[in-house]
């Protein structure tokens, strides 16, 4: 299972409705199970189930006739279309909508419907585009649960939500502005994230000898200042990967100098910051 | 095959799931079964009882066409149009279809509902024929004719509908040129002699007008065929060309 992560308008749909075969490239290729799209689109995706950002139905089918019309176009008939419809059902916890018309469903059940049709047919490889946006809470996390029983199968998801790749993802892939920025593990992901830490600290005392004191502290990658203080207090964002043996050691220092520590906080770094990140070092570089 | 055949059911289960075929079926027999009996009395009333080829069966014909060229716009409006509108067209296009498929399936779904109407109004001459009998291979040359007729209008309307995500707009930009066509073949007589000739080989309705006769002249078989053949192709180069307006 991977994840395509990036902010909004980074190139995640485009990416993968050039996998699924709706766009082609303008230059490289894609290739789906060993299959190269360019050469033989159709049988690349018979392999494919894809789920998009929008999902679309037809309104006047119901859930089963929707599911058995997709069946046929996938070449199942008869039977072995009516289990393949039943099992999508059993698999997405779409039986008690089952005959109901695809357009008087709640977002959260057209989300199942179009898993549902994208599990029909049990193709080798998934591509799921935002799965989850616009879902409450409770929606989130049952169809997490759907998509994380999907072992076995390529599952490639997209999202800009980091918590998401990280709960079901082993490998995440983060795009910007159309480029590839990053390809990790989620672990090496989130040590990354760690990296941009920031302590805030706000103290009583002379800046500029407890910014020397701050920046000799073992651990700290850089000291800022902050604007916009109340007299008498000095402020600093402090940069530590490695935020707890910093955050000890420089409540002692602040100690030792004899200056009161108003506070210290530790900023959980946002996605956006890595993002903002990885972009400007790629235009750098 | 298979893809094709759950294509052509899902579009007909549309069709026949929507009022909108009604109402156009009711119109269309209403509007034929006005002519057929309008024909009927003008033949009895002027034709003495002699060609009903000519002065029967012709006019009739020729002013079912009209009403076809009137249905068939709202047949084939949604076709493509809802699809774009919707958005089911890009989880369409990512199944293991061809395209081909796809616009046969549809333009197949249409043909099926305008070969229901039609065939609604075999009880016009059935009812005549058991009055009096009348040659009846005429009379198929003639129904060959409005499938042929029609199967050329429904192509278009689906390259039409493939244009647009506006199913009114789709209509509209269907029935307009057809109407001209319809325009230039009976004000030809207005149209200096040397582009006549022109505008009657271009004219759909000029090719339509031996069927109604009875002649079947391979040549009109083959503008039928062509002008379908070419909207279909049309369509398919539409349904290709999503890559080069990327976006929504």
């Amino acid at each position: 299972m991977a994840a395509l992560l990036g902010p909004n308008g980074s190139g995640k749909s485009t990416v993968m409705r050039m996998i699924t075969g709706y766009f082609s490239p303008t230059s490289g290729s894609v290739h789906v199970a060993g299959i190269d799209m360019g050469v033989d689109s159709l049988r690349a995706r018979r392999r494919i189930g894809y789920l998009p950002e929008q999902v679309t139905l037809y309104p006047d089918l119901t859930v089963r006739r929707y599911l058995g019309f997709v069946a046929g176009v996938r070449g199942l008939r008869g039977g072995a279309a009516r289990r393949a419809v039943d099992e999508a059902l059993a698999r997405c916890h779409l039986g008690e909508v089952a005959d109901r018309l695809t357009g008087k469903l709640s977002k959260g059940y057209r989300q199942r419907v179009g898993l549902a049709q994208a599990l029909l047919g049990d193709p080798e490889v998934l591509v799921l585009d935002e799965p989850t946006v616009g879902l409450d809470p409770v929606q989130t996390v049952e169809l997490r649960e759907l998509i994380r029983g999907l072992v076995g199968r390529t599952v490639l998801i997209s999202t800009h939500v980091l918590s998401e790749a990280s709960q079901l993802c082993s490998r995440v892939v983060i795009l910007a502005r159309g480029r590839l920025v990053a390809e990790d593990t989620t672990g090496g992901l989130v040590r990354r994230l760690a990296e941009l830490t920031r302590l805030t600290v706000r103290v009583e005392g002379p800046a500029a000898a407890v910014e020397r004191a701050l920046a000799a502290l073992p651990g700290v990658a850089g000291v800022e200042r902050l604007a916009g203080e109340t007299p008498g207090e000095v402020a600093f964002v402090v940069l530590a990967p490695d935020p707890r043996p910093v955050q000890q050691r420089l409540a002692a220092a602040m100690v030792a100098g004899g200056w009161p520590l108003l506070e210290l906080r530790a900023a959980a770094p946002g996605l956006e910051d890595l993002f903002v990140r990885l972009v400007t070092a790629a235009d750098g570089g | 095959m298979r893809a094709f055949v759950a294509l052509l059911r899902k579009e007909l289960r549309s069709y026949f799931g929507s009022p909108l075929v009604y109402l156009v079926a009711a119109a269309f027999l209403a509007y034929t079964g006005y002519y057929f009996h309008s024909d009927l009395i003008y033949f009895l009333t002027f034709g003495f009882g002699v060609n009903i080829m000519e002065n029967f069966w012709q006019l009739l014909f020729m002013d079912v066409r009209l009403v076809l060229i009137f249905a068939v716009p709202l047949l084939t409006m949604r076709l493509f149009a809802e699809e774009r509108r919707l958005g089911t067209l890009e989880l369409l296009l990512t199944y293991p279809l061809r395209d081909g498929a796809i616009v046969a399936a549809k333009l197949g779904a249409c043909l099926v509902v305008i070969g229901a109407l039609l065939a609604a109004t075999l009880v016009y001459p059935a009812w005549v024929y058991h009055l009096q009998p009348f040659p009846l291979r005429p009379l198929a040359a003639a129904y060959a004719g409005l499938l042929l007729l029609a199967a050329a209008c429904a192509a278009y309307g689906v390259f039409v509908s493939s244009l647009t995500d506006s199913q009114v707009l789709a209509a509209f930009l269907t029935s307009m040129p057809l109407l001209l066509l319809w325009l230039l073949s009976w004000n030809e007589a207005a149209v200096g002699l040397s582009t006549l000739p022109l505008l009657r080989a271009i004219s759909l309705f000029n090719h339509f007008q031996p069927f109604a006769v009875g002649i079947v002249d391979l040549r009109d078989v083959f503008y039928f065929v062509y002008a379908t053949a070419l909207f279909v192709w049309a369509t398919l180069r539409v349904l290709e060309a999503r890559q080069w307006r990327a976006g929504r």
